[in-house]
């Protein structure tokens, strides 16, 4: 089974972002950068399937700048067997996303795709479920276990209020959640092996699709700030505060 | 200019959340439709047509709409979207799950999980774990949404009398089945509708100690809630944890026990009305957003404030 997982290169979880003064974006200069969290995740799950016999092949995809053949590098050293850089400095959004990995997968024929159930900048979680609209495959989203067994695959999904399990029929899309795996770091043997894999690199043209945005940003702002307000000495004046002045007890 | 305006329900009564999305796509403009998809549904559908506002109320009651499977909800969705012009959801995990593929199918963005309309093709929608606010103006011919629900007041439950009309179940592609699910058991509200929310974080020490979070969560009939750090570390489950990849939470009193206030946890419930924190650490960041703060031992406090309640 050939498995095709798709990385983003995002701003690293743990940098504080800025809005940029004249409210077209963030700051985005000198920011570090790493592989979106549930991407990680998904390439994790991938090489585990592999280490079980479950996989064969794995093919490491993103869509971005040059410099993402770095996180693709990240993707290899964790296991996965080559990669594909469709690479553009424009901005590309879900749908056009979806777009792209479905030409992909056209030429690849993966039978299973996993990808992170959203990227930590523009929060859309929408990749995985358009893909599968796409290519008219079932989607398991928010996955935090997948089980491959023979022409199917059954995925725990985490949902409001609980878990639920389905049934997919391959080839399918799985979008990981963060209880799935937790991921491995790269060895310095495998970040060595991983220079040498092979990373091909296309255009969007290449592949046939128009990744034209749709969504028009007209203005990206900073949220109001709330003010923090008074530190209280004891529990009694705690219940005081909060049944004479916010009245939100009773 | 038509919405519609999927509901989230469990075959029984409607989920809360749906009345948030009734708000946005009033505020979006035109008339609103309700589409109750699933199984034994009709409950449901009567109490969508209550709703003041709602014109009419489709319900699709049929076997592979039961458990809200992706693949035929979408399909369902798709053939009745031709004369609406706005498709809404509430970004509950069915919402999130289903929009994005009738987006898809249709060859339209998505607008996920907004916090504002601004008009009828312009939303605000937080990006970066809330750190920053985008407003985005869709270009397409439909556009299709999903709402957050803790920034939309709830619509009225009451006092609506929509016409119910039964839609043609689309074809099931037949490609997923549903096979179980585990969901926790509470007598507690849940968490996204409740008025009150409790939350401990890893300054819990224990899943044992979160004992003291749910007395006091029972005594002011509250739900309750975990920052990723406690669910992390073992705790309690996943779907107590309120965050930017938990549960986004606005009740109008909430109480943060032993939370630091990561940035991930603040984007979860830094929109609730009064915010509570008790911490040992008088340095933490959750006292810059909290309107009350007390620094001292929560195994102290929490009794004390439980019993003088």
């Amino acid at each position: 089974m050939k498995i095709l997982v798709a990385i983003k290169r995002v701003v690293d979880f743990n940098v504080k972002v800025r809005v940029k003064a004249d409210k077209t974006g963030v700051e985005l200069a000198n920011v570090k950068m790493s592989m979106n969290p549930f991407d990680e995740i998904a390439v994790e799950e991938a090489v585990r399937l592999k280490e079980a016999g479950k996989a064969t092949e794995i093919i490491i995809v993103s869509i971005g700048p040059a410099a993402a053949q770095e996180t693709i590098r990240t993707a290899l050293a964790m296991g996965g067997d080559r990669g594909i850089l469709v690479q553009t400095d424009a901005e590309v959004q879900p749908l056009a996303v979806a777009k792209v990995l479905k030409a992909l997968a056209a030429k690849e024929n993966p039978n299973l795709i996993v990808l992170g159930k959203q990227a930590i900048d523009d929060d859309s979680n929408q990749v995985g479920q358009m893909l599968a609209a796409l290519l008219g495959w079932p989607q398991g989203t928010f996955a935090s276990k997948v089980v491959v067994e023979g022409d199917g695959v059954a995925v725990t999904r985490e949902v409001d209020g609980g878990l639920e399990t389905i049934s997919l029929k391959l080839p399918a899309v799985v979008t990981t959640d963060l209880r799935l795996n937790e991921p491995r770091y790269a060895s310095l043997p495998n970040i060595m092996k991983a220079k040498k894999k092979t990373i091909d690199t296309m255009a969007p043209d290449a592949l046939g699709v128009d990744v034209a945005p749709r969504l028009a940003t007209l203005k990206v702002e900073e949220p109001p700030k709330r003010q923090g307000g008074v530190k209280v000495a004891d529990v009694a004046a705690l219940v005081d505060k909060l049944r004479n002045e916010a009245k939100v007890i009773g | 200019m038509t919405s519609l305006v999927l509901a989230d329900h469990d075959n029984a009564s409607l989920k809360a959340a749906t009345l948030s999305a009734v708000t946005a796509a009033q505020q979006m403009g035109g008339d609103i439709h309700i589409l109750v998809a699933g199984q034994g549904c009709g409950a449901v559908a009567q109490a969508a047509s209550k709703i003041p506002g709602v014109a009419k109320v489709l319900i699709a009651d049929a076997a592979p709409y039961a458990h809200a499977l992706a693949e035929p909800l979408a399909a369902l969705i798709v053939s009745l979207a031709g004369p609406y012009s706005h498709l809404v959801a509430p970004a509950t995990s069915s919402g999130k799950n289903v929009m994005p593929r009738v987006a898809a199918l249709l060859d339209v963005a998505q607008i996920s999980d907004i916090s504002a309309v601004t008009s009828a093709d312009t939303f605000v929608r937080p990006i970066y774990a809330g750190n920053a606010l985008a407003t985005v103006q869709s270009k397409d011919a439909k556009k299709v949404v999903t709402v957050r629900g803790s920034t939309f007041d709830k619509a009225k439950a009451e006092g609506g009398s929509a016409a119910i009309e039964n839609a043609n179940p689309a074809a099931d592609p037949g490609i997923s089945s549903f096979v179980s699910q585990a969901l926790s058991k509470s007598e507690r509200p849940e968490l996204t509708s409740a008025r009150i929310v409790v939350s401990g974080g890893r300054g819990m020490g224990s899943g044992e100690n979160f004992k003291i979070i749910e007395a006091l969560a029972d005594t002011l009939g509250a739900g309750v809630g975990a920052s990723r750090a406690a669910v992390d570390a073992g705790y309690v489950p996943n779907d107590y944890q309120v965050g930017q990849t938990g549960k986004i939470v606005a009740p109008e009193l909430y109480i943060a026990v032993g939370i630091s206030g990561a940035i991930q946890h603040l984007a979860g419930m830094k929109d609730s009305k009064v915010i509570v924190a008790i911490n040992k650490d008088p340095e933490a960041p959750i006292f810059q957003v909290a309107d009350y703060g007390l620094v001292g031992d929560l195994f102290q406090i929490m009794p004390e404030l439980t019993k003088s309640i």
